[in-house]
């Protein structure tokens, strides 16, 4: 391999007075003016496609089982929008504690201590082995399962019971579910995250005396977020469209429930679906902007060192390996 | 104090699974001294060095760094496992270089450096910062302070990882082929950094491939071989006229 880079070297430097002592004789290549090749099956396939949109546009307008006018009709109701809203803030309460929840799990299974690192892996098992739907009617069952919340010694009268009123909020039940359930999710992909940080990045950290703890949020934790940060952005997206589910508490404020109710009163489920599509695209859309700057931030890697990108180094210094 | 070696192997052996990398290793280092290990590659040297600061633990045997069983107490007859904060202390006091730098790609040169003085021994800010700033200047790094590691040479790399390995002010350096990933141009500057520190009386093991560093800089150099020591003494004695077959076959090769 070092032979390869002298010989390159080599070539380059001979080649390189050459090239910088052209431009100075004054005769400039000439520039290339070809035909540029013709793509008539992209040109063909793209024509169909139009027209058949076109077509299907042309023809959906017309059909009145879509309800256009109800369509806008709803699209800005007031009861639509309140839906929204608590769609919205399902998706980032919920995705809050799935994230921190998720870097703790992963941290756990990447320890040292066994039991620590069991209790994480039955976690998974569990959250990740069921179906959010069976997950979401469960949790609206708790209430029922857990009527009181005592306080006091097992197998003996408690001190403190008190109703367990949290359990009847559907709201919070469902911010429960939701979260517990990404939990899982969210701890693979940060685990995901931590393994790709280089081993001997930990191995340099301890070597001068830092702890696991130390080790783990100083060095690991913050390479590793280049790795996290783009999965993320989908799984907020994921979750925004699974917060549908929580009919299945039952809660029936959010978008799709909103939705759902008024078309049962209406008789109208068709235009009620489009709304409700309307703002779930309108919130991704706002979503997938954003983690297209959200990844390009993290991609830029300033300082960071990237197997699939070389940096270029700054200044005179001589590119170094590795 | 001063007649108690800085490193005694007695007998340290390892194994990986049922590959034993070292076999009953025995040697002592003096306070002050540079050790070269040389050997083939699979020889365990590196495996050894990493023994020394517990990042591998010892099957049998035993090794002591300035007086100290390194991973263990001894209590009676019986060996204790040292906490995981225990074991973090030991290594404060033992620095070391990989073949890979390691620097931590998300930090600074500085900050490479001021990180595990201020996490680990909790000194301030500022202190840190200017300890930092004179040991990169130390090194010949004065000016790239504010460089991230993938804006520098890898030989500018390695002597910013010396820097961070002293910052912990060792009393003992161990340097697992520190040149081995250089460009041959940028060995230079490395070893250099090294025989300055060699000068301070700083206690060194060097495992590398370096035979002119170790003629030069090194007062005793081991040769290691299929996880034994085959041959020991002074580095000029060794390497102009070893006495052993396979000391003699390895440095036909690399001389």
């Amino acid at each position: 391999m070092t032979q390869d880079d002298r010989d390159h070297s080599a070539a380059s430097t001979v080649s390189s007075p050459s090239t910088t002592s052209s431009p100075s004789d004054g005769s400039h290549p000439v520039a290339i003016k070809a035909i540029k090749l013709r793509h008539p099956w992209r040109i063909l396939i793209s024509v169909v496609l139009v027209i058949l949109l076109v077509l299907f546009v042309i023809d959906a307008s017309q059909r009145s089982a879509y309800g256009w006018p109800d369509v806008a009709k709803y699209v800005f109701d007031r009861r639509i929008s309140q839906g929204a809203l608590v769609t919205l803030q399902l998706t980032v309460y919920s995705m809050i504690i799935a994230i921190v929840l998720g870097l703790l799990l992963a941290v756990m299974r990447l320890s040292p201590n066994p039991v620590v690192k069991s209790v994480a892996w039955l976690y998974l098992w569990v959250f990740r082995g069921t179906p959010i739907y069976v997950q979401l009617v469960f949790w609206g069952l708790v209430a029922l399962i857990y009527k009181t919340i005592d306080i006091g010694l097992p197998f003996m009268q408690p001190w403190i019971s008190i109703p367990n009123n949290l359990a009847l909020n559907v709201f919070i039940i469902a911010i429960v579910g939701l979260s517990l359930n990404e939990a899982a999710y969210m701890a693979e992909i940060v685990r995901a995250g931590l393994l790709s940080v280089d081993r001997g990045q930990e191995e340099a950290a301890t070597a001068l005396g830092m702890s696991w703890g130390q080790t783990m949020s100083r060095i690991v934790v913050p390479q590793s977020m280049r790795v996290i940060i783009p999965p993320t952005g989908n799984e907020v997206i994921s979750m925004l469209k699974t917060t549908s589910l929580v009919a299945a508490i039952p809660l029936t404020t959010d978008l799709y429930g909103v939705s759902r109710d008024i078309s049962a009163v209406t008789f109208t489920p068709i235009p009620l679906l489009i709304v409700a599509s309307i703002w779930y695209l309108l919130f991704t859309s706002i979503l997938m902007v954003g983690q297209y700057f959200l990844e390009k931030r993290f991609s830029r890697g300033v300082g960071m060192r990237r197997p699939d990108k070389k940096v270029q180094p700054i200044g005179n210094d001589v590119g170094g390996k590795g | 104090m001063s007649d108690m070696p800085m490193v005694r192997a007695d007998g340290v052996s390892k194994s990986f699974g049922s590959n034993e990398v070292l076999k009953g290793i025995s040697l002592t280092v003096d306070p002050g001294e540079v050790l070269c290990i040389v050997g083939p590659s699979g020889s365990g040297k590196s495996t050894f060095l990493r023994c020394i600061n517990h990042l591998e633990r010892v099957d049998a045997g035993r090794l002591s760094v300035d007086g100290q069983l390194v991973g263990y107490r001894e209590k009676g007859d019986k060996l204790y496992e040292l906490k995981p904060k225990e074991a973090a202390k030991q290594r404060r006091e033992i620095g070391m270089v990989f073949q890979r730098f390691n620097l931590f790609p998300h930090m600074t040169a500085l900050e490479n450096v001021m990180e595990a003085p201020m996490r680990v021994r909790g000194i301030s800010k500022a202190q840190a910062t200017a300890r930092a700033e004179e040991l990169l200047a130390r090194v010949g790094l004065g000016d790239k302070g504010d460089h991230y590691p993938a804006h520098l040479s890898g030989g500018q790399q390695q002597r910013v990882a010396i820097a961070r390995a002293l910052a912990m002010e060792p009393k003992l350096m161990l340097f697992d082929e520190p040149t081995s990933a250089l460009d041959p141009e940028l060995v230079g500057e490395v070893l250099d950094v090294m025989k300055g520190l060699a000068k301070t009386g700083m206690t060194m093991i060097v495992v590398t491939h370096e035979m002119g560093f170790a003629r030069e800089v090194a007062d005793s150099l081991v040769f290691m071989d299929g996880g034994v020591v085959v041959e020991s003494g002074d580095p000029r004695e060794v390497l102009s006229s070893p006495k052993h077959e396979r000391t003699k076959a390895f440095l036909s090769k690399v001389l």
